[in-house]
């Protein structure tokens, strides 16, 4: 049995059919070939496949793609603008905030929903925010600088 | 080699925080990583793992799973043929079972199926008849003459006579005379110490996607720290030639070791065969943890002695290290590490393999060192606690320095060890006062490093860029690295310059990312290629002035005539070169080939805060430094990442890292949610303090800096919590429940 | 003649000396020998060894000079993570 989902995904509207069981970081990255998020646990504990659900933080491995039938997804494909990228992923850059990067995608999606909710966090808001993001390279100090870093760029646009 | 060996300069691009040419990929979710990579008419490929810790495999029985609809196909060990070479059998029997299953989720069969629905239910149907036989997963117990064997007759020539069949390999190491340097003791400490095997944690689960075709060659794309050896491991095991199979290293999501070994490439490689479709592999968290590298878990005793004014006297370790379920020799590794950091008259570590129903053990970021150091590191503490000394200046009294002959064996040459030491302790967080209730601790550690075999090609492109082709896969920021020191030599901007990663039909071969090697060795290889093609640019550029190519000089980018007799020419810059090329004789490449040695040893020191809660047992980390010499520090923002995730790591195995078997054999926690690496609310800010003092092996002074940052955590963290809980810790991890009933027992 | 640092369980095949001495001028050569004065040592020998030349340690360098005068230990193949 297959199910047709119509939704939207970075502000496109797009279809897919996919198996009722199948989550929704299935379809994004099998379906829609979106790989940005990825599957680090399957188990809603990495926070790698992190995406928002009507703006909502959600793991894309706990939501079911049916689940997404006239929601708007956004992923971080969509971050950037073109060519300019977002604050965030600018500040990831130059603070050095990923060294293999597989996390990065989720933690970006995670910090700008931080953001758009907290636009001033201190350095522990940030840290406990982030909790539900592992990254196993950085030890994270550079992270919350990046992201520190971003929240001052977007409070002074 | 002369030509290779440090001289002092001024650096124009080294040194720099320049922007990494990877990120934007990886900030866009652009970059594309193991699990990431489709082919046309790809099949999914998933694996059938034993539910017993050591079982004799009596039948297994595909035919009701090879007639499910959607099925293409099956392997089960019977498809491979088990290489002669004894280190190659064991990784290929790890990476399915023979005739024993040797571990919970060791692999017993897979299948290429139409989707992932269809190959899991396929894995159902497939019936495997089992004898379950006796297991042991504890050390102390596997070492015993009359524990459940493993696997018979894999002791080396090395191991006494009457051991349990299960120990498989001794070695010793040391100096001098024990007994009189225990004599010469004021204080003896003798203790027992124990560390859990702990999991690399890489976010990116081992993927792989392979493509068999019919004439035999094969194309592999896969998540690994070592395309070029997964290339032989591969090729061996399916009897082909190394020619006909071209591996393809993604992106990287995390290795620390974890990814220098095959586990899904050759099964997916035959499951390709047999198909003749691609097939993709990817495990799940759970196969991640049951059956990829752990480390080996330990048991240590450690007896140091001490004067009164803090000189140590004499240092003895007997470690027992289990690897899993096959031979390993990380031991030695261990048992070298040990006492690395000090300089002493009297010295014996003796390390053993003992082997457990558990996986097989992989690498993980200074493989031995770690848990080792973390013993004797604790010992050395009390020592401190119990005479009254400082437990920074007992380290800098019996430190390590040029001439000290090392506790394995060699003298050393210039390391960075006090300079660390005397960095730490000017440093405000050695004297900062201790809130009521925190305890502070250190340690030191070390890692040996290594160069190893490297090729460099550097392509001289006619609008004046350069490409460079590499053989290592990027970790953490060495295409940045490479790029600066290919800038820095060329005498070009580092914008000019773009690293790739080759895959090895494109060049020639390149040891594993591993052993802190890649800025080192690759960079040693890349400043030589880039001597090369500077050598070939002057001889175009007196070419074009009719003047001797010896009379010619690289400086700033540009060739210069080398002096008032060569003749008055205005500079000819890399990019007038380049552009001239095709007439001057054809494109400008350089090249280097080595197998790098002198990567010399490398040293650090971390300083940590603790709060432990009395009543739950928590440990809180407030405050961490780390102090590591790095050499030369190319990019000194991936250092300082070396140093903090170095430290997360060590600092989530001192905590919380561990694998728990039960009575049954089989893993309690195979996944994130109980297996708790550090998240961001566990730590605090890592400071990292880099130190330079040039490695004399490397042109630019450059040391590897990857590994050394894990080993100091464990043992400075516990003696933090010791110090504060007013009992010493002996077993790793501390976590709530055994500090609670250390204090308790304390009480 | 070269002096070589054995570690402490090779002994067990070289009448229990810490060191040894060879008729040797390259790391290759300093193993041949080994092998060839102590045969119990081969198996470790083929299994890889890594050797330290006056504080520098090499891998599988086999035309490395070697002095008489030159420290020579020699250690496990060194590995990493």
């Amino acid at each position: 049995m297959s199910v047709t989902v119509s939704t939207t995904v970075n502000g496109d509207s797009v279809d897919f059919v996919c198996a009722p069981d199948e989550t929704l970081l299935d379809a994004l990255r099998g379906r829609l070939g979106l790989t940005g998020a990825k599957e680090g646990c399957g188990t809603g504990d990495c926070g790698a496949c992190s995406v928002t659900l009507n703006g909502r933080l959600v793991c894309s491995c706990l939501v079911l793609a049916v689940e997404a039938e006239g929601q708007e997804i956004a992923t971080v494909e969509g971050m950037a603008a073109g060519e300019t990228l977002h604050p965030l992923q600018r500040a990831f850059i130059d603070h050095a905030a990923l060294q293999c990067g597989i996390c990065t995608p989720g933690i970006l999606v995670a910090a700008k929903a931080l953001l758009e909710k907290t636009p001033d966090p201190s350095d522990e808001e940030v840290r406990y925010w982030l909790a539900g993001n592992l990254c196993r390279c950085t030890g994270y100090d550079k992270i919350v600088r990046a992201v520190q870093a971003a929240a001052a760029e977007m409070r002074r646009a | 080699m002369a030509f290779d060996a440090y001289v002092k300069r001024e650096f124009k691009q080294v040194g720099t925080r320049v922007a990494r040419p990877d990120g934007v990929d990886k900030v866009t979710g652009r970059a594309l990583y193991g699990a990431d990579m489709v082919a046309p008419g790809m099949l999914v490929g998933r694996v059938l793992r034993s539910p017993h810790a050591h079982a004799r495999i009596v039948s297994i029985d595909t035919s009701e799973a090879a007639a499910m609809p959607g099925v293409k196909g099956i392997v089960t060990g019977r498809d491979f043929s088990v290489p002669k070479d004894e280190f190659l059998a064991d990784v290929a029997v790890n990476c399915l079972a023979q005739d024993k299953a040797l571990y919970d989720g060791h692999a017993i069969a897979a299948v290429a199926a139409i989707n992932a629905t269809v190959a899991r239910d396929a894995l159902k149907k497939i019936k495997v008849e089992y004898e379950v036989l006796p297991h042991v997963t504890d050390i102390d117990v596997a070492a015993k003459p009359d524990a459940p064997v493993v696997l018979e007759g894999r002791a080396l020539e090395t191991v006494p006579a009457g051991m349990g069949a299960n120990v498989t390999h001794r070695c010793e190491f040391g100096h001098g005379d024990l007994e009189a340097g225990f004599a010469k003791a004021d204080k003896i400490v003798e203790r027992s110490f124990r560390t859990a095997a702990t999991h690399q944690g890489y976010i990116e689960p081992h993927a792989c996607l392979a493509s068999f075709t019919t004439d035999g060659r094969a194309d592999l794309w896969v998540c690994t720290q070592g395309h070029f050896y997964f290339r032989t491991l591969c090729s061996e095991m399916l009897g082909m030639e190394a020619s006909q199979l071209k591996v393809t290293a993604s992106e990287i999501g995390g290795g620390f070791g974890g990814k220098t070994t095959v586990y899904l490439e050759p099964v997916a490689l035959m499951l390709s065969k047999k198909t003749g479709r691609p097939v993709k592999m990817v495990m799940t968290r759970d196969e991640v943890f049951r059956a990829t590298g752990p480390t080996v878990s330990t048991s240590i005793d450690v007896k140091i002695g001490m004067t009164k004014d803090g000189r140590i006297t004499a240092g003895w370790a007997d470690m027992r290290y289990s690897g899993g379920a096959f031979q390993c020799l990380t031991c030695e590794m261990g048992a070298q590490a040990a006492f690395a950091a000090y300089d002493l008259e009297a010295v014996q570590t003796v390390g053993w393999n003992v082997m457990t129903n558990r996986p097989k053990e992989a690498a993980y970021r200074a493989p031995g060192a770690p848990q080792a150091i973390y013993a004797v590191e604790s010992v050395v503490d009390e020592l401190c606690q119990g005479l009254g000394l400082d437990p920074l200046e007992v380290r800098i009294k019996n430190a390590a320095k040029k001439g000290t002959k090392a506790s394995y064996g060699p003298t050393f040459d210039d390391i960075g060890l006090l300079a660390t030491l005397e960095a730490a302790k000017k440093h405000p967080h050695y004297t900062a006062p201790l809130a009521e209730g925190q305890a502070r601790g250190l340690s030191c550690g070390f890692w040996f490093n290594f160069g190893g075999n490297t090729c460099v090609t550097m392509n001289v492109n006619t609008d004046g860029t350069v490409g460079i082709a590499e053989g290592n896969p990027d970790i953490g920021g060495s295409r940045a690295s490479i790029s600066l020191m290919a800038a820095e030599e060329l005498g070009i901007p580092y914008e000019k310059v773009r690293t790739i990663i080759a895959d090895t039909a494109s060049l020639g071969y390149a040891d594993t990312t591993d052993g802190s090697r890649v800025t080192f060795a690759v960079g040693i290889a890349t400043i030589n290629a880039a001597r090369d093609a500077i050598r070939k640019m002057c001889k175009r550029a007196a070419m074009l002035w009719g003047i001797d190519e010896d009379a010619v000089e690289w400086k700033d980018g540009a060739a210069h005539p080398a002096g008032p007799n060569a003749g008055k020419f205005p500079p000819m810059s890399l990019a007038d070169i380049a552009a001239k090329s095709f007439q001057t004789g054809g494109p400008i490449a350089g090249h280097y080939e080595v197998n790098a040695d002198g990567a010399g040893v490398s040293f650090g020191v971390h300083l940590c805060d603790v709060e432990v809660d009395k009543e739950t047992g928590a440990t809180k980390v407030v405050r961490y430094t780390v102090f590591q010499d790095a050499g030369k520090a190319v990019h000194p923002d991936y250092v300082e990442g070396q140093m903090q995730g170095g430290a997360a790591q060590g600092i989530g195995w001192a905590l919380n890292e561990e694998y728990i078997y039960g009575a049954d054999g089989r893993l309690q926690n195979p996944g994130f949610l109980d297996y708790r690496i550090p998240v961001a609310s566990d730590l605090p800010p890592i400071e990292a303090v880099i130190l330079e003092i040039p490695n004399p092996g490397h042109p630019y002074g450059v040391r590897g800096v990857g590994e050394t940052s894990i080993v100091p955590p464990l043992a400075a963290i516990s003696n933090a919590i010791s110090r504060s809980i007013g009992t010493r810790l002996q077993e790793l991890p501390m976590s709530p429940p055994r500090v609670l009933k250390a204090i308790k027992g304390a009480a | 003649m070269v002096k070589v640092l054995l570690w402490g369980s090779l002994r067990a095949h070289t009448d229990g000396q810490a060191e040894v001495e060879v008729e040797a001028s390259t790391f290759k050569e300093v193993l041949d020998k080994l092998a060839e004065a102590y045969p119990g040592l081969r198996p470790q020998i083929e299994r890889g060894v890594s050797m330290a030349i006056d504080g520098r340690i090499y891998r599988e360098a086999w035309f490395t000079r070697i002095s008489p005068e030159s420290e020579v230990v020699v250690m496990p193949y060194m590995t990493g993570g």
